[in-house]
């Protein structure tokens, strides 16, 4: 996926206002199943996997052994005892590695990455769009996916995205990247469907405050600190970096992930920005950029949890000039009722 | 892609339209158009004093920041302020009202070190 096919901007509103596709084939698809499946799973991820019915899909995260994110991830029940992992690109053979390391009797585990090709169709036209292209078939209900044949191609598509707007990701054999990704744009033009980059595609899910894992999300932090508690489950079994997160919750937590806007006008900011409290470096902002919808420079960062709250005042050092931000909540843009 | 036959060209595709001892100096439409959607400029301070090649000025657009180059050495006379308020100029006028800044051309002999438009053309092919 190129950072651009026209504009940031363009593309950026295109998802807003009407209908985008994001080649998301580099993202990684990995299969697993078996009688143990679903417990080895529980041992792994932190997010309740039993709570998933066939069909059904969870945002979840791959722990280290002290709490830190290895990876951020969805994992998808297709029946019982099968499930589809959907893992950072950057992050396969990691995530592969670890999963191996730890299998266990009753689990398969196929890394099938480079045998799907995968895109996300995103914006206000999903639906109508949909229902042009796959006339006849159900789109699966929010973070439900669906399992069919459409013009002798096999399809996994999941009512989900990263973006903040209504839409799908589809998933499908590699071989057929190239001509599903034509017959799309050229049945999707009468939804404004365009093509959009990666740069769209980080301004759309800041705007959200989604985390990117290497950026919001690292293994030096856990998905407490980034502001996710409600995809970890302290109720069930114990899985890798538990004690961690107990130990955080019962404790609190030191620092915590912390949506910002700049005021007034100032240059964008950008990851690995000084952040600045009372003349004091407090931090290092993790995510940044201009963000399309609002006019205005908009970030994350980690800062002390005793006061990063919403509305306390910090400053970010761009090339040594400190430019006023205030802490915002989470997410940084709604979408107008 | 348009390239003025009368402007001179840093290969870091700064151009320069040099009269009277002073060059006025901008990013090219080539530039503008890989940057895209110019968001932000930050200028030099008039009285600035420069050498070839040091970093002067910073053009950031939603995709980036990026250095903007002192053509030739000299003292920075004028910066057009009109892009803080209107930072797009750049995209939408880039060898007119999207300017960044003037500087006297202390060694003349610098001017000839850059390329001509015929040179830029072809570096940009």
């Amino acid at each position: 996926m190129p950072v651009q096919y026209t504009s940031i901007m363009d593309e950026h509103q295109t998802v807003r206002q009407s209908l985008g596709v994001f080649d998301i084939s580099h993202m990684g698809e990995v299969f697993v199943s078996g009688p143990n499946a679903a417990r080895w799973l529980n041992r792994l991820l932190t997010n309740q996997i039993e709570k998933l019915s066939p069909g059904e899909g969870q945002y979840t995260f791959l722990l280290n052994e002290e709490g830190g994110v290895i990876d951020d991830l969805l994992a998808y029940q297709h029946a019982p005892g099968e499930y589809l992992l959907v893992v950072n690109a950057s992050k396969i053979t990691e995530d592969v590695a670890w999963m191996e390391a730890h299998l266990e009797e009753g689990v398969t585990l196929s890394n099938r990455s480079d045998d799907y090709a995968a895109l996300a169709i995103q914006g206000p036209n999903a639906v109508a769009f949909w229902e042009s292209f796959f006339t006849g078939i159900a789109l699966p209900a929010r973070n439900r996916i669906a399992t069919f044949t459409h013009n002798g191609t096999s399809f996994f598509a999941a009512r989900t995205g990263y973006t903040g707007e209504d839409g799908f990701e589809l998933f499908f054999p590699a071989t057929q990247g190239a001509a599903i990704w034509s017959a799309l744009l050229a049945q999707g033009a009468p939804f404004g469907l365009k093509p959009c980059g990666l740069g769209s595609r980080d301004s759309l899910r800041l705007e959200m405050c989604y985390p990117l894992n290497g950026s919001d999300l690292s293994p030096e932090r856990t998905p407490l600190e980034a502001g996710m508690a409600f995809f970890v489950d302290l109720e069930k079994g114990d899985f890798i970096g538990k004690a961690t997160l107990e130990a955080q919750k019962r404790d609190g937590l030191s620092v915590r992930l912390v949506p910002f806007k700049m005021v007034g006008k100032t240059p964008p900011p950008r990851s690995h920005y000084p952040v600045v409290r009372d003349g004091e470096v407090v931090g290092e902002t993790t995510s940044g950029g201009l963000s399309p919808s609002l006019g205005t420079g908009i970030g994350m960062v980690y800062l002390p949890a005793s006061w990063a709250k919403a509305g306390e005042s910090i400053e970010i050092d761009i090339r040594g000039r400190r430019f006023p931000a205030v802490i915002e909540k989470k997410p940084l843009y709604r979408k107008q009722a | 892609m348009n390239v003025p036959e009368e402007l001179r060209y840093a290969t870091s595709h700064e151009w320069a339209k040099v009269e009277e001892g002073r060059a006025r100096v901008g990013i090219t439409d080539h530039a503008q158009a890989e940057l895209t959607d110019v968001v932000y400029v930050e200028l030099p301070t008039v009285g600035d004093k420069v050498d070839a090649g040091a970093p002067v000025a910073v053009v950031e657009s939603v995709k980036a920041a990026s250095d903007i180059y002192a053509p030739v050495s000299g003292t920075i006379l004028e910066v057009n302020s009109a892009l803080e308020s209107d930072p797009a100029l750049v995209n939408t006028d880039a060898f007119g009202e999207g300017w960044l800044f003037v500087i006297s051309v202390d060694a003349p002999e610098e001017v000839d070190a850059l390329l001509t438009a015929e040179g830029y053309r072809e570096q940009i092919g």
